[in-house]
């Protein structure tokens, strides 16, 4: 485009024609559109990356037994765990403790409010917090991992306190 | 900017022009705002325009509407780009400028789109082009036509040819999609399940980096626009988000939790050579580059809230920029490094629009769930999300807040808004 531009510039600056001087090849010299990169672009329709998504894909050999809580909840602005969600933690790390094959992830969400790339850092933080008291607790660095999606999943829909409570939440899943 | 003659032409009245763009946008576009000054030019319909499958002239006439440089003010223009301006009624018109073409079928097939400037004020003939176009390419070839027009009355370069990336969300699908900046040739880059934020041009247009949750958690990507491949550039342990390229194009600066915390790394654009750049106990991220490649601006923590520092990408301290407000995020950089563009949480979540070498700080928008602002490559427009009229829209603003274009797509969440750089 600057090439091209800089064409087109000259092409103003050329043309002075008189009125009746109606040859077209006296007018300007032809600017090609750029065809490669119109069409090629035109063509780079809808194939996703990579392989498709499975998202029904539940671990295949589920460590965390479906009736163990895996949720856990945090303050405004906040990212310590309360003590009321201490024994999901103790539990999980329990479990994990009792099986050095057995692996997690903490997801780290928020609220609504704010850009999504603080927030992603947000939620990571609630998520390393909840890592590093099942540190504490003796699960081993390479069984947990701790992520982040921001707000961009929250649990509940809905633009008040209610929904934003529900949505400030590490969720503990087996990996 | 332009003649003082232009500059006394002030409009009074606030705008109302129904600019619906033509054709197979799904965009609807919307124009409200005062220009300050408005330059008056008359457009006519281009000769044989109406035997092409796309009217050059209405094209023309909506991106100088959108612009809010310019007034299309009704006076008759030449019959085509050969014929003679009809300077005395143009004047009494008030028309300032005037613009006259024509879209004529070659023999193979192409149509040959010419257009000619005239200035009416001195009554001079300010060139032309003509420009043979395939049939599918009549917008880009009307909007290099703007783009000349803007320029030659203006001196600034036009963006009317660029084009912008941002992603929607609806039916449980997350869409990357590159557009027009007229919101028109909408092109599905990527659909996944999962959600896609972040999108950010190469200099030179050929890529989008962003940042996938395809595999279950942040990871950085880089995909070719033209040929669709995608490489994975950050897939660190934890999160990897908030790519910047740097203005040549070699270097990525991405946001990595693989040492705990978020802080922000440089790395070759290939992914290699990874390197940390910030130092903080708490948050670093969004990273975006100064126009000379020198500095990061980017928001941190480490204060307390989110505000945003500038540090040298050769290393050393980092000065804190944004004191007004507790949270200040997602900063962007005007392409001459004079304006810092940043979201501001005050009663909502505002445009902000900052002057480098004053500290001047103006509110530029009137909406309050302001996200995600993008300078146009010609420094004169910020592209924003935001939610207007209950609805998820894109906003375009001039950088005094005066004039403002809203791109609306129906039905859908729409964000993350990020204009490309000049090249088409």
């Amino acid at each position: 485009m600057i090439k091209n531009s800089g064409k087109m510039l000259l092409a103003l600056a050329s043309v002075a024609v008189v009125a009746g001087c109606a040859s077209p090849t006296k007018l300007d010299k032809p600017v090609e559109v750029e065809k490669k990169d119109v069409t090629s672009q035109t063509t780079t329709t809808t194939q996703p990356s990579g392989n498709t998504v499975a998202s029904t894909d539940m671990s295949s050999k589920p460590v965390v037994p479906i009736t163990l809580d895996r949720v856990i909840y945090f303050d405004f602005d906040s990212y310590a765990v309360k003590d009321e969600f201490r024994p999901i933690v103790e539990a999980h790390a329990k479990l994990l403790k009792g099986n050095s094959s057995a692996k997690e992830v903490a997801e780290g969400h928020t609220d609504e409010r704010g850009g999504s790339e603080y927030n992603l850092a947000l939620g990571q933080k609630r998520a390393e917090a909840v890592v590093q008291q099942m540190k504490v607790l003796g699960v081993g660095d390479s069984q947990l991992e701790a992520v982040s999606y921001g707000k961009e999943r929250p649990a509940v829909d809905g633009h008040d306190e209610a929904a934003w409570a529900k949505n400030r939440r590490v969720e503990l899943r087996s990996k | 900017m332009w003649p003082r003659r232009h500059a006394l032409r002030a409009l009074g009245a606030s705008l109302a022009l129904p600019a619906l763009t033509p054709a197979f946008a799904q965009f609807r576009v919307e124009i409200r705002g005062v220009g300050g000054t408005q330059i008056p030019i008359a457009l006519g319909r281009f000769r044989d325009e109406d035997r092409q499958p796309q009217s050059i002239s209405a094209v023309v006439r909506a991106d100088l509407e959108r612009s809010g440089v310019f007034k299309v003010v009704d006076a008759p223009a030449p019959a085509d780009e050969n014929g003679l301006p009809d300077y005395n009624t143009l004047r009494s018109r008030g028309a300032d400028w005037v613009v006259g073409g024509s879209a004529s079928r070659l023999a193979d097939g192409r149509v040959d789109v010419r257009f000619r400037l005239w200035d009416v004020v001195k009554g001079a003939d300010q060139g032309g082009q003509s420009e043979p176009t395939q049939p599918a390419d009549l917008r880009l070839a009307a909007h290099h036509i703007s783009d000349l027009v803007y320029q030659k009355v203006t001196g600034e370069r036009g963006v009317f040819s660029t084009r912008i990336a941002y992603v929607t969300k609806g039916g449980g699908k997350y869409t990357l999609r590159i557009a027009d900046a007229d919101g028109a040739g909408i092109v599905p880059a990527l659909i996944d399940n999962e959600p896609i934020i972040s999108p950010a041009w190469s200099p030179d247009g050929s890529e989008l980096a962003f940042v996938t949750f395809h595999d279950k958690k942040a990871k950085v990507v880089i995909r070719n626009v033209h040929t669709g491949a995608s490489r994975e550039v950050a897939a660190f342990r934890g999160s990897n988000s908030a790519p910047a390229f740097s203005p040549d194009g070699r270097t990525l600066a991405v946001t990595l939790s693989k040492d705990g915390g978020s802080h922000v790394f440089l790395m070759d654009r290939s992914g290699a050579n990874v390197r940390r750049v910030t130092e903080s106990t708490g948050i670093d991220t969004e990273a975006r580059f100064s126009p000379d490649g020198a500095s990061l601006y980017f928001v941190s923590d480490r204060g307390g809230g989110p505000q945003i520092y500038r540090q040298p990408v050769a290393g050393g301290g980092a000065t804190r920029v944004t004191y007004n407000g507790a949270y200040n995020i997602s900063p962007s950089i005007s392409p001459d490094g004079k304006l810092l563009a940043y979201i501001s949480r005050g009663d909502g979540f505002k445009l902000m629009v900052m002057n480098l070498a004053t500290n001047e700080v103006a509110s530029v928008s009137d909406t309050n769930d302001d996200e995600s602002p993008s300078f146009a490559p010609n420094g004169r427009y910020i592209i924003y999300a935001t939610k207007a009229g209950g609805r998820d829209v894109l906003m375009v603003t001039t950088t005094d807040g005066k004039f403002k274009s809203t791109l609306v797509e129906s039905g859908l969440d729409i964000r993350e808004p990020v204009w490309g750089p000049f090249g088409r």
